[in-house]
């Protein structure tokens, strides 16, 4: 009956393939992690070096496995909460293919070094030309079917999935603009000060559009939906968010402290991200006070815990962030580990876990039946938890240090270390930063297990229930 | 009960029209970055050598009187990127070098120390797309040019191990056998004149000498170029 309803065919489709990439992501980066600590692992074969393969991998996270999780969740959530069918399952359907024939655009181009250099925005002309216009087709096919919806307001969920996507298109247009010199290759039309402000422009609001705004859409929807209680404050959410619309826009700044960008900018940049705390946490403490009264739920549900745990990783590094971008930390954390270990937090622990529970509540209800195994997916819980808490704190760990290094006199007013030696210091914890990365894979492939396992099941399900009717 | 307002007007009707919540997100969105990118367009703060010329080469010339690269000598100031440079920036672009180097120093003293003169933003303004980078897992580049020499830089590209017995770095051999594409490098600084990187005509044409060189040499010829363009002088501020 609710088939009749809702289309979600397009929307399984996007679940598995989250998976899928998932692995993929995960796999890829934890070889390039493992090329920092065994640097005989890049082979000499170029395509395999880390050079080429850390877009992959960035590539493959966030657009891949983020992407499918975000183009899934909203067109689910975006029919559930309007009690309405998409506005066009044919573009949904385009979308999907679309979007999967960029992955593999992206798997062919970036190893062979076709690259735009810029930072999560590698791709070259041609495939940036194609995601424009399945971008468009998403943000379409979205807005008109939330324009055709049965209830009277629009869910707040809906709201995060609108701000991602006028703001993913205000990004990729203007940080993708470049002048073409052959089918595979174009130069940025901005050069020096400028392109790097558009750049981080770009880079802080990949991280805060789509991997924040798009996932707390997905919280906004699936906490509640998974706890079985509406969410805890309606204030806050709407302060929540449109401060939130309004103050990540400028944080880009915040990663050229120092650098040849003007003063004013940076330092307009450190305080709005230093005011963003408080938006950030807004969104925490809706989620997870939307569970208050009812804690004891995280006994038994392991897909609820999944989606708690990714809001306290949330919260840990929405605080860390404003604290790394303030000038004096800065100095200090810029170009070491400890950024990519921050990245982590948010990406392992915020991004990848709430998506975690997410597809599990989504597989569970796309396939109307229950998890194959509960407990290999409290496996993959403790997998995550385990595998993130090991990742961040070996970067925490090596960037610290490395930044202290760095810096480091002597008592005859020299430079204690060189930098060579900083670089063997930080070996240890490039071994440990790619166990805790294996130990967050493992996960992933376990859960990719569960949920074919849980299609193989329903179907048998299926059948047997339409032969008992045939009976 | 559905017509209740339950915050504030504007808000509801938001709520209520999909349109009206996509304008204003359209506004909204776009605040924080007019205003942190607008101006460093046209803020003459921005770049340094409106106030010290000397650190451009043929700054303040007409673009009709514009000498050719081959005029240039060491300390004239910044200036495009000669074919060999050029057809090695692709190359560090390609390997993707600025995903473990950087390419911007910072007005302190251990950089100071470590790597030279802080970064000014002149200095990158030919840099279509720039290579500030953002991690340093080696060291920053914005000023090894002349800090080592050519065979030194060929035999640790081929082998980063054999001089650095710390490094991660990989081995790059192919770089060695891989020939620069003389009619492709062409296009490419053509392109690069389209989008402002003042090239004259003869400064295009010597991308045919170019042809068939090792994607080393040029490569080589980039990094060796890095940071000595511009002659900084100490105790000026360039930064007020």
């Amino acid at each position: 009956m609710e088939e009749t309803k809702y289309d979600f065919d397009v929307i399984r489709w996007f679940s598995i393939m989250a998976v899928v990439y998932l692995v993929v992501g995960t796999l890829v980066g934890t070889f390039i992690a493992s090329q920092l600590a065994w640097p005989f692992l890049n082979f000499d074969i170029a395509e395999l070096t880390f050079g080429r393969l850390r877009p992959l991998h960035t590539n493959a996270v966030i657009f891949a496995f983020g992407g499918c999780t975000l183009f899934a969740t909203a067109f689910y959530s975006v029919q559930r909460t309007g009690g309405t069918s998409l506005w066009s399952p044919k573009m949904a359907w385009f979308t999907f293919w679309g979007w999967n024939l960029i992955i593999v655009a992206a798997v062919i181009t970036l190893p062979l070094g076709i690259t735009q250099s810029k930072e999560y925005a590698e791709l070259e002309w041609p495939i940036d030309l194609a995601i424009a216009v399945v971008w468009l087709s998403f943000g379409l096919n979205f807005i008109m079917t939330i324009a055709k919806r049965k209830t009277s307001h629009i869910y707040v969920s809906n709201w995060f999935f609108m701000g991602m996507f006028v703001m993913i298109t205000y990004l990729h247009v203007v940080n993708s603009l470049a002048i073409p010199v052959s089918l595979f290759k174009s130069y940025s039309i901005f050069s020096g000060v400028q392109d790097a402000m558009i750049q981080w422009w770009w880079g802080h609001n990949a991280v805060g559009f789509y991997l924040t705004a798009g996932f707390l859409g997905i919280m906004y929807y699936f906490v509640p939906k998974q706890a079985n209680r509406p969410i805890f404050s309606y204030r806050l959410s709407v302060l929540h968010f449109w401060a939130l619309m309004f103050g990540y826009v400028w944080l880009g700044a915040h990663h050229l402290q120092y650098t040849a960008l003007p003063d004013w900018t940076g330092s307009v940049g450190a305080a709005i991200s230093l005011a963003m705390i408080i938006p950030s946490w807004g969104g925490a403490i809706n989620g997870m006070m939307t569970l208050s009264g009812a804690w004891d739920k995280l006994r038994e549900d392991y897909i609820l815990r999944f989606m708690i745990m990714s809001l306290a990783f949330y919260a840990m590094s929405t605080f860390e962030g404003p604290v790394m971008s303030a000038k004096s930390v800065n100095a200090l954390s810029h170009y070491t580990d400890w950024t990519v270990g921050h990245v982590h937090s948010g990406a392992l622990g915020w991004v990848a876990m709430v998506s975690a529970g997410a597809l599990y509540h989504m597989v569970e209800k796309l396939w109307g039946v229950k998890m194959y195994s509960a407990k290999l997916v409290n496996i993959h819980f403790w997998t995550s938890t385990i595998g993130t808490v090991v990742y961040i704190t070996a970067m925490w760990v090596s960037g610290i240090m490395q930044g202290l290094m760095w810096r480091d006199y002597d008592e005859f007013g020299t430079l204690t270390y060189t930098f060579a030696e900083s670089v063997a210091a930080m070996h240890p914890y490039y071994a440990m930063r790619a166990i805790g990365g294996m130990i967050f894979f493992s996960g992933g492939v376990i859960m990719l297990y569960n949920v074919i396992m849980t299609i193989r099941k329903a179907s048998t399900e299926r059948s047997s229930t339409a032969a008992a009717a045939t009976a | 009960m559905a017509d209740k307002i339950h915050s504030t007007k504007l808000q509801d009707k938001a709520e209520r029209n999909v349109f009206v919540m996509f304008v204003l997100l359209l506004v909204t969105l776009s605040v924080g970055g007019l205003v942190e990118i607008v101006p460093l367009f046209y803020l003459d703060d921005t770049m340094e050598h409106n106030k010290h010329p000397e650190i451009v080469w043929q700054a303040n010339v007409a673009k009709a009187d514009r000498k050719d690269l081959s005029t240039w000598k060491t300390g004239d100031g910044v200036r495009p990127y000669t074919a060999l440079e050029q057809a090695g920036r692709d190359v560090y672009i390609r390997e993707g070098c600025y995903l473990c180097h950087s390419q911007q120093i910072r007005p302190f003293r251990d950089e100071a120390e470590r790597y030279g003169h802080y970064s000014l933003a002149s200095e990158s303004m030919y840099d279509h797309p720039f290579q500030w980078g953002s991690k340093r897992t080696g060291p920053d580049l914005a000023r090894v040019g002349g800090k080592y020499s050519d065979e030194w830089h060929v035999q640790h590209l081929l082998a980063p191990r054999s001089v650095v017995p710390e490094s991660v770095m990989p081995n790059y051999p192919w770089l060695m056998e891989n020939a620069v594409d003389g009619k492709q490098l062409e296009r490419n600084l053509k392109g690069l004149r389209m989008i402002g990187v003042p090239y004259t005509d003869a400064d295009i044409a010597t991308a045919a000498d170019v042809d068939g060189k090792s994607e080393m040499e040029a490569l080589v010829a980039y990094l060796q170029v890095l940071g000595t363009m511009a002659n900084l002088k100490e105790g000026v501020d360039y930064r007020e």
